[in-house]
């Protein structure tokens, strides 16, 4: 009944929200429906206070007018459906087709889904193979991880993203591997960009593609992310996928948090922020995971850019106390032409010790990630001291290792973009390179 | 945040349920018929007109044998119980026993009963696990003449074990279990000083910056730089009888994993599982903000009413910081005045009162016991200056400083000797002399020294090169990098480092020391440091980590003589040449 009452009692607008009065029965959660002169936008019921309903109107409110629009609740919290039949397909931060074709028909999932029980997940193992030398050698990326990259304005981690979508695989070929790929808040060009990458590599057809875009709204921003965690983990957590998730920009995605935030007169945290923000990125983050009885997966990597190239920002800050390591995208090495400019000292995989080794790439790849890395620490450390007191001053050992850091920078961190470097094929490079040091 | 009108009598801090699916929730304000409730559950689906029910008590852990082993949310819900309810999600309005009501205990009743108990009396046991022997207790808040006693037998934990007759002439029974609210400090006869370490097997901090047993520590630094890492390696290998984890507003993997190596992993002393001696709390970043609040509580209690039976129990919270922040969105969320960083003005009371339940005390049933509280804390953007790590130094004796800078160089534990400190020194000093060796509190004094001296010789370095030094100042170099490579240096990761017993610990410390005197007594007699240095003493120090204790002490005897002989030897040319 409830839902073919139609209330004109909206008293307020303010940014993307709305406050409509005098409901009855209107749940948190909800999904209302708004008509503006004839179009259908919808909203969410974001705070109930006595008799009326606060909704963020996720097409945003242009246009919404107190005397004329009016507001439907539906009952329903918002969901997306879902069926294997997304593979290959464009859909919006909503879920709905934007390629042309028909939306997706299939069960539908709440785009919020559920914390999974920590004592049902299963510790994530095993290796995903990006056939980027830099993170497979010394970052690995494990299957149930969420490995961010950071990076900043102006450097090139779109063309690294879509390297990895279009290189990442499975060791083990028969297992089925998918790709949820969402861009948030990203440009045209950007986007057209992504398109044109994934068709070259005919990629798409094991790629689920979640466009939003910088001139879709606020809210919409909000939504895609848990739009395409809905869709992968129907994949991994129903059909045995092994997926990976990539988002980008996260920054975005904060960005429309804060905006909203500020709408709703919250009072803001750090830097404008709000207090929640580490508590909302969680619900996004700690989507990845194993979980025990099923036999997909679900790996996130999302990307952000860090203002100012700030790794103490709240954005990247936050972000790295939820995932399970970081790789740090440097500007001085991408303007010495390294690609992709990976800083390995600030990166880290977290999980990497569980998901190497023996059984999963190379028994010696443990200790060749060791090696690599104490000797760049060393030979960064010699090359700093010669810059303040000259070279001169260091001893030929020390000068050894300053070369080492070269070699390693132009022969196994740089890479072609186009180049798919196996995991054998990296380990051999990084015993090559160590051979500096002999 | 639920505002209610109109319930009857209510009282602060009393647990309620709130609408169709009765979300567990708690009062949290009182404003004349206004009652403010924080839910701990998702509160999605309520609405206007929902009802509300009091339940006329405080948010309570419920306590008796059964708890060992759990993995509880933070309302004490056991995960397993609501994985087998609601598959591997959790969902809202899910509700579980906290305990099991109908498995069967052996109850054995103390020898010979006392006619007269109060509070906190020991009146029998459970062999719970393996390891942990579950004293039954009198509830603290009851006592009177014992009429009734069970004998050695099979109940469950609501049978009747025993019947008090109260001052007032009532007549109580008395089971196996009973309710303690969370927010209530349990009572205890008396503080004491603690003068016990907690040996937790982690170089840095038995010798250099310990805890008591019954101490505070505190663990801050940014993320990736290893609070995780080593609250959980101190969980695996500490020497204490209780062991109660507590992951607040943390990452779902990192749990996964803990659980695993628990029910894997097995304790040093006891060759048990170590789930059999632990409890786990994990209320994940992801899962309700408001139950973040309560895990921290439920953790402290369950640790007291373990402390209260005589054991030693250690209180692990990874992070405070994220309870320090649910209590800053609860309030923001009441529209309370917001103070520093807008974290509430009680924030510090707060903190003080969590910490303050840690102790050395003698028990109401005149057993010690102790609780130990060690919690990480998560700064914004790694700055000690925050509210949250600058009121938790306050309230803490111990301060392992993590710093990003070592964990880059991948210098594990990345604990920055220069700015940690324990304030126990003096407390463990006898117990250092007692049962290792006298040497400790001046072998670790040369040590700290040398370091400082080394960060204020590296400043000279850094402006003008290593030529700028003296052979002595070199030598000094030379032993702090010891220091930190062979010493301080120790991988969680490394099975063979992980674990370094304290007479590991101080065989390495010891021998580094003599070292460093011979070294710099060569030098000061005129030998060239090269020549000292090509014996390579140094490398065959930088190997004992990864020699056990037994087979450290021939190793060092060893060394040491070559430390006499071949110095010395280096130094009687030169000697002949003076002479
Ligand atoms: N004591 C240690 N031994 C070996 N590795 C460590 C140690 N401490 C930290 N690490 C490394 O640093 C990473 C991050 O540590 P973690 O404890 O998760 O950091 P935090 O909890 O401070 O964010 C680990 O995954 C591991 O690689
Ligand atoms: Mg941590």
């Amino acid at each position: 009944m409830a839902k073919s009452v139609r209330y004109r009692s909206i008293v307020s607008v303010n940014g993307p929200l709305i406050i409509v009065d005098n409901v009855q029965g209107v749940k948190l959660n909800e999904i209302a429906e708004i008509d503006v002169d004839g179009e259908t936008r919808i909203g969410q019921v974001i705070g109930i206070e006595g008799r009326a309903a606060v909704i963020q109107v996720l097409q945003g409110t242009t246009g919404v007018s107190i005397g004329r629009s009016y507001v439907r609740f539906t009952g329903d919290t918002l969901k997306v459906p879902v069926s294997e039949e997304v593979f290959g397909r464009i859909l919006n931060g909503l879920g709905n087709a934007i390629d042309g074709g028909p939306n997706v028909i299939g069960e539908k999932f709440d785009v919020n889904g559920y914390p999974i029980n920590p004592v049902t997940r299963l510790p994530p193992r095993d290796f995903i193979q990006t056939g980027i030398s830099a993170i497979d050698g010394l970052m690995s990326l494990i299957r149930g991880q969420k490995l961010p990259v950071f990076s900043g304005y102006g450097l090139p981690h779109n063309m690294m993203v879509s390297q990895v979508i279009r290189q990442a695989k499975l060791l083990r070929r028969q297992e089925p591997f998918a790709i949820v790929f969402a861009t948030l808040g990203v440009s045209s060009e950007e986007a057209s960009f992504f398109r044109m990458e994934l068709e070259r590599a005919r990629a798409l057809d094991r790629t689920v593609f979640i466009l939003n875009l910088q001139s879709d709204s606020t809210v919409e921003r909000i939504i895609a992310p848990r739009v395409a965690l809905t869709i992968a983990e129907y994949l991994a957590f129903e059909k045995d996928y092994h997926v990976l998730v990539v988002m980008s920009d996260m920054s975005n995605y904060c960005e429309a948090l804060r905006e909203l935030s500020l709408a709703r007169g919250e009072i803001p945290g750090r830097r404008g922020y709000p207090g929640y923000m580490y508590t909302d990125l969680a619900t996004i983050y700690e989507r990845a995971g194993l979980v025990s009885g099923r036999n997909g997966s679900l790996t996130q990597m999302p990307v952000l850019s860090m203002p100012d190239d700030d790794i103490t920002h709240p954005i990247p800050d936050l972000t790295g106390y939820i995932t399970e390591g970081q790789i740090v995208l440097n500007r001085n090495l991408h303007l010495a032409g390294v690609y992709p400019p990976v800083n390995v000292l600030a990166s880290l995989s977290r999980l990497m010790k569980d998901g190497v080794g023996e059984r999963y790439t190379r028994k010696d790849h443990f200790e060749i990630y060791t090696r690599l890395l104490s000797a760049y620490a060393e030979g960064s450390r010699n090359k700093e001291l010669s810059a303040i007191l000259g070279e001169e001053t260091l001893t030929s050992e020390e000068r050894k290792y300053v070369r080492f850091t070269e070699v390693f920078e132009k022969r196994f961190i740089k890479q072609g973009a186009y180049e798919e470097r196996s995991i054998d094929e990296t380990l051999n490079l990084g015993l090559e390179v160590l051979s500096v040091l002999k | 945040m639920v505002v209610a009108e109109d319930i009857p009598n209510p009282m602060m801090g009393e647990v309620v349920l709130v609408g169709e699916k009765n979300l567990i929730g708690e009062v949290n304000r009182i404003s004349g018929n206004r009652v403010f409730i924080q839910v701990y559950e998702d509160t999605g689906g309520l609405k206007y007109g929902d009802r509300v029910v009091a339940l006329g008590r405080l948010l309570s852990a419920e306590l008796g044998p059964g708890l060992l082993g759990q993995v509880y949310d933070g309302l004490q819900r056991p995960l397993e119980e609501i994985a087998k309810q609601a598959d591997s999600f959790v969902k809202a309005g899910i509700r579980t026993r906290r305990l099991d009501h109908e498995k069967k205990w052996r109850f054995i009743p103390v020898d010979n009963p006392p006619r007269k108990v109060v509070g906190g009396e020991i009146i029998g046991k459970v062999e719970e696990t393996m390891v942990v022997t579950h004293m039954i207790l009198i509830p603290p808040n009851i006592s009177g003449e014992l009429v009734y006693l069970a004998d050695e037998g099979d109940y469950t934990i609501v049978d009747q074990v025993a019947k008090i007759k109260d001052p007032q002439g009532r007549m109580l029974g008395v089971t196996m279990v009973h309710e303690w609210p969370v927010k209530t400090p349990r009572p205890f006869r008396e503080k004491l000083d603690p003068e016990e370490p907690l040996i937790t097997g982690v170089r840095i901090i038995d010798f250099m910056f310990p805890v008591a047993k019954g101490g505070t520590a505190a663990i801050p630094g940014p993320f990736g730089s290893g609070k995780t890492m080593t609250l959980q390696q101190i969980s695996k290998q500490v020497d204490a009888d209780v062991v109660i984890y507590t992951g607040c507003g943390e990452r779902g993997n990192e749990m996964a994993d803990l659980l695993e190596k628990f029910r894997s992993l097995t304790d040093l002393k006891s060759g048990r599982p170590l789930m059999e001696r632990s409890i786990i709390i994990a209320n994940t970043s992801n899962m309700p903000v408001a139950a973040r609040e309560s895990s921290i509580f439920l953790g402290v209690t369950l640790a007291e009413y373990f402390r209260d039976m005589g054991y030693n129990v250690v209180l692990i919270a990874d992070s405070i910081s994220r309870w320090a922040e649910a209590l800053r969105e609860l309030s923001s969320r009441m529209e309370e005045l917001p103070g520093e960083e807008g974290f509430p003005a009680y924030l510090a009371s707060r903190l003080q009162g969590f910490y303050s339940r840690a102790g050395k005390v003698t028990t109401l049933n005149g057993k010690t016991g102790s609780l130990t509280i060690m919690s990480a804390v998560s700064p914004p953007g790694g700055d000690f200056g925050e509210p949250v790590t600058q009121k938790t130094l306050q309230a803490v004796k111990v301060f392992w400083a993590l710093d990003s800078e070592l964990a880059y160089r991948r210098h594990f534990p990345a604990i920055n000797w220069l700015q940690s400190y324990s304030l126990y020194i003096e407390n463990i000093a006898f117990w250092w002399e007692l049962n290792v060796s006298e040497g400790w509190r001046s072998i670790r004094e040369n040590m700290l020294g040398i370091l400082r001296e080394e960060d204020e010789l590296m400043q000279i370095v850094r402006l003008m090169g290593m030529g700028a030094l003296s052979d002595r100042e070199r030598a000094i170099l030379e032993t702090s990098r010891l220091i930190r490579e062979a010493f301080l240096k120790q991988s969680a990761l490394d099975f063979k480092d992980a674990y370094s017993d304290v007479r590991k610990t101080f065989a390495i410390a010891e021998i580094i020391d003599y070292y460093r005197q011979y070294l710099l007594e060569a030098v000061s007699n005129g030998i060239p440091l090269e020549k000292a240095l090509g014996l390579n003493i140094g490398e065959e120090i930088l190997r004992l980590k990864h020699l056990s204790s037994d087979e450290l002490a021939g190793e060092t005897t060893r060394l040491k003589e070559r430390i006499i002989s071949e110095l010395s030897e280096l130094q009687r040319p030169v000697e002949a040449q003076h002479g």
